[in-house]
């Protein structure tokens, strides 16, 4: 089975968050950027299908030269090889464009990717490329079994969970508690040098749309200060008269 | 020229995002001078869509419905946008409007901005403001093609009432077979879901033990709440992760947030952010959240939290 893992290059989740000219471009000063959390649990539930069931794994990202050091990261986790559209990510069906013609040229059967990102957490990616490649879909995964084409998933909804069946070939948008925060894998040393030998092949994007422009940032209002209670009345009697949300 | 809204329901009532999508739609209407269409499935009592602006409501009862595969749905909505002419196609953002939106969009070639908190900044150019980066920050995106889709952020716009004369049709398309099929359902019966949840009660490390939650599950039935955690709560298998609320787990939009023992880590501020408003309760006065939050009780949570419960009891039986 060949499974691609998308990966998105993202500021990591303690980030302070800033914008530079006029507000328009996120400011990268200072800021380190690391696998995308909802795709590092993806790749990790990944692994478990190159360790169990023989499946080779390729990584891709959407990003420019410098998102290959979370490319690599994802290698030294123990994918096989690494694609890295030469792009700037912004438009989400831009995106999903460039996925399905690397899951095209590349017979992917199994493609799995976050839920969204942390950056824009547009959660519009794996959608839109299930629906280009004409892949069967299923969104807020938690559970993956493959038996042969058959896909079994476990699909987060409000107050708990689906199990759904389908078949390959198949796109999922997957999320925390696919596997456990402790199955999560730091590289070892071993794994960071074999890293730097596997083939990480960097490709041009094809002509596609960009149906969206983000046009500039604005960083919520200040909020006035927190008011200090010191009682239970107190407190009832604000939420009742003042903030009137019981 | 119309504006097409998905009217989610569930076991034949309409759920509360979905009158908000209403409202969001009814008012795009007037603001671009076209008319509102409501479409929904199985549902046979449409007032509450009139009663918040729905001009044309189309009732969808395909058999081809009663699958669980987003990709039919999205046909469906794709079928009736493409009847009613729609101009922009509006969804909400419940686990159901998410899956299926960027299929729609994809479908119809249409731009879609998801998490849009308010009516467009502007009309030509077509820009609408979302939220981005897990909550700290707005950003203002033009949506560029003819066709647009909106999937509009929970609690963020309100509910308006607008009571209108409306036109209800059965909308059946042909739609292909599902190719996902749901084999079972797990829910928990009788609890309030984080998603739907006007009040959150969550709480965290403070807590000290898992077997410390008798008092706070008293505050969320006294108040009629959903129960949360932070992560480590659910990391250390204190609470399942369905209940984790945060930058990777589940986004609280609630009215109230009432963070018990939880000092407000940055990631766990990213998903309590977009609710109105937050209590803290922490024997740290320094903790983080404090700066967050509208409310504060500076004391051990023990204490509080019981006493809480006592007058809380005491207050639902004289305000009802």
């Amino acid at each position: 089975m060949k499974v691609l893992v998308c990966i998105s290059n993202v500021p990591d989740t303690t980030s302070k968050i800033n914008f530079t000219e006029n507000d328009t471009k996120f400011d990268t000063n200072g800021v380190q950027f690391v696998i995308n959390p909802h795709d590092e649990y993806t790749l990790t539930r990944a692994m478990w299908f190159k360790e169990k069931q023989g499946a080779s794994i390729t990584v891709v990202t959407i990003g420019n030269q410098s998102s290959e050091a979370t490319l690599r990261k994802a290698l030294a986790i123990g994918a096989d090889d690494a694609i890295r559209v030469n792009a700037e990510a912004t438009d989400g069906y831009f995106v999903a464009q460039q996925l399905a013609e690397v899951v095209k040229n590349g017979g992917y059967e199994l493609v799995l990717a976050g839920r969204e990102s942390i950056d824009y957490n547009g959660g519009m990616v794996p959608g839109m490329l299930a629906s280009i490649l004409d892949y069967n879909f299923v969104n807020a995964v938690i559970g993956i079994e493959v038996i042969d084409s058959k896909v079994v998933v476990s699909r987060e909804i409000d107050g708990g969970k689906e199990i759904m069946e389908s078949s390959l070939p198949m796109v999922l948008g997957a999320q925390k508690g696919i596997v456990q925060e402790t199955e999560l894998r730091i590289p070892n040393m071993r794994g960071i040098m074999m890293a730097r030998k596997k083939p990480l092949t960097v490709v041009e994007p094809v002509e596609a749309e960009e149906m969206t422009v983000a046009q500039n940032f604005e960083k919520p209002e200040a909020k006035s200060a927190c008011k200090i209670v010191e009682s239970v009345d107190e407190l009832i009697d604000l939420l009742h008269n003042e903030a009137k949300v019981i | 020229m119309s504006i097409l809204v998905f009217a989610e329901s569930s076991e034949g009532k309409f759920k509360k995002v979905a009158l908000e999508v209403t409202s969001y739609g009814k008012k795009l209407a007037e603001q671009m001078q076209t008319n509102l269409v409501v479409v929904t499935a199985f549902v046979e009592d449409t007032t509450p869509l009139a009663k918040y602006g729905a001009g044309k409501i189309l009732i969808g009862n395909s058999d081809g419905l009663k699958t669980s595969d987003a990709m039919v749905y999205a046909d469906f909505l794709v079928a009736a946008a493409n009847q009613e002419n729609a101009d922009v196609v509006i969804i909400d953002s419940s686990v159901n409007g998410v899956f299926v939106a960027p299929l729609v969009a994809a479908k119809l070639q249409a731009g879609y901005a998801s998490n849009v908190v308010a009516l467009p900044n502007s009309l030509s150019p077509f820009v609408v403001k979302r939220k981005a980066f897990s909550n700290k920050a707005f950003n203002n995106t033009e949506i560029k093609t003819a066709t647009k889709v909106i999937g509009l952020a929970k609690n963020s716009f309100g509910l308006f009432e607008n009571p209108t004369e409306s036109s209800v049709e059965t909308f059946s398309p042909d739609l292909p077979d599902g190719r996902v099929n749901r084999t079972s359902v797990e829910t928990a019966s009788g609890i309030v879901t984080i998603a739907d949840a006007d009040i959150i009660v969550s709480a965290g490390r403070g807590l000290k033990s898992g077997d410390n939650w008798g008092m706070v599950e008293d505050l969320v039935e006294v108040l009629g709440a959903a129960i949360a955690c932070s992560k480590p709560v659910s990391d250390l298998g204190w609470r399942s992760h369905t209940e984790h609320v945060g930058q990777t787990g589940k986004q609280a939009s609630s009215n109230l947030y009432i963070a018990i023992g939880i000092s407000g880590a940055i990631q766990h501020l990213a998903g309590v952010n977009s609710s109105k408003v937050k209590v803290v309760i922490n024997t740290d006065a320094e903790a983080p959240f404090f700066k967050s939050a509208e409310y504060g009780m500076i004391g051990d949570a023990f204490e509080i939290v019981p006493k809480l419960v006592d007058k809380l009891r005491t207050f639902k039986a004289e305000n009802g």
